[in-house]
């Protein structure tokens, strides 16, 4: 059976999309059959960030309807091994997804996959929750700032009380705190909430903390999901957070500044 | 921060700001999940039926449940205007 992880927020454009690249891309790297599902119906934007919106024939709606196979529809990833994508279509109402229709196919793809990655839409509405409702794992993804943070909170209490998890008693859905578009230096100076304290306020565990950087917006207008510029800081970061998901210890990297010398301090710089 | 940056914007520390408030709405927000639905149209009439009798704001009726392993205790707060300011 595949693992299926939800990449959620409650709060919209706090970078769900390229977590769910960027986590799908380096699970795939590291040797895992790995499918992403665009749920953002009418908004599809993962096959931009993925770089293969002109790939695109059948997308997930015209598999649940019947009208394409699962084989039509998914686009083999170009960038790595093992990954595959299923699209949003672009034009159909919201409620296009229903639950037996999204149960009935990831069922089909958890034959074939090791993880099934679901690329949440924003809002706490019937799209998101279908996204999450039948998830073993959810990644919160946070930006360090009010409302995403008391957003994550709502989508977090849905979690435990609208998910499939949930309504059958089982073992609840793991949790895991992505904080993204961070920067230490407004945390220092006491404009930004610091891991700490968001860590503290939601009370779930740190699977990594995401800089705020360029690499992202230069990734995206190339359609190469950041974590494949391992030479940007966002990038490592997603490859470490990747990892931690697998279960090994990374530590904490771009949580605090570089140390500055004494004459820095003082004197600024 | 600098020594002298420090004396140039002695900055309001609005992380610290933003995480009270939170803790408080979070805290707030949490403890109203496990409340049952009916709840909100309860507090909606109990606020209707004081309403004939004394003018009141809308968060001047504040209901609650609490369970403890044996009871379930209905909390109702109703805070009443000056007298004089009655309807
Ligand atoms: N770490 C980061 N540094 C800089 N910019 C970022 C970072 N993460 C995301 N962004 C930018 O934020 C914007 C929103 O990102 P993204 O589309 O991934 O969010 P989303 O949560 O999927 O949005 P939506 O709710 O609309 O689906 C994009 O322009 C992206 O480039
Ligand atoms: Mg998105």
């Amino acid at each position: 059976m595949a693992t299926i992880i939800v990449v959620t927020s409650g709060k919209g454009g706090v970078g769900k999309t390229t977590s769910s690249a960027s986590i799908a891309v380096g699970l795939a790297q590291r040797g895992n059959k790995t499918v992403v599902i665009d749920f953002d119906v009418g908004l599809r934007n993962l096959d931009l960030i993925m770089n293969c919106e002109r790939r695109v024939v059948y997308d997930f709606v015209n598999v649940i309807n019947g009208e394409a196979t699962l084989n039509q529809a998914l686009i083999k990833d170009k960038h790595v091994d093992n990954l595959h994508i299923l699209p949003a279509s672009q034009t159909r109402d919201k409620d296009a997804l229903s639950k037996e229709g999204v149960e009935r196919v990831l069922n089909e793809l958890g034959e074939r996959f090791d993880y099934i990655i679901c690329d949440s839409p924003a809002g706490i509405e019937h799209g998101a929750q279908m996204a999450l409702y039948f998830a073993d794992q959810a990644v919160i993804v946070t930006n360090p700032e009010v409302s995403s943070v008391r957003d994550s909170d709502r989508i977090l209490g849905i979690l435990q009380s609208k998910s499939r998890r949930a309504e059958l008693g089982l073992e609840p859905i793991k949790e895991h705190l992505l904080l993204t578009r961070y920067n230490p230096e407004r945390v220092e100076i006491g404009e930004m909430l610091g891991v700490k304290d968001v860590e503290e306020i939601l009370a779930i565990k740190l699977l990594g903390v995401i800089p705020e950087s360029k690499a992202v917006l230069t990734a995206s207008n190339q359609g190469t999901p950041v974590i494949l510029d391992q030479t940007s800081d966002a990038g490592q970061a997603y490859s470490d957070a990747v990892d931690r998901l697998l279960g090994e210890n990374r530590e904490h990297r771009f949580i605090d500044l570089p140390k500055k010398g004494f004459f820095k301090r003082m004197f600024g710089g | 921060m600098s020594f002298f940056d420090y004396f140039k914007s002695k900055k309001k520390n609005t992380a610290l700001i933003a995480r009270e408030r939170l803790q408080i709405i979070v805290a707030h927000e949490r403890s109203k999940k496990d409340q049952p639905d009916y709840l909100p149209q309860l507090q909606k009439e109990i606020l209707d039926v004081i309403r004939k009798y004394v003018a009141i704001d809308e968060d001047m009726v504040q209901v609650q449940l609490d369970k403890n392993e044996s009871c379930s205790v209905l909390e109702l707060n109703v805070t009443l205007p000056e007298r004089g300011e009655q309807a």
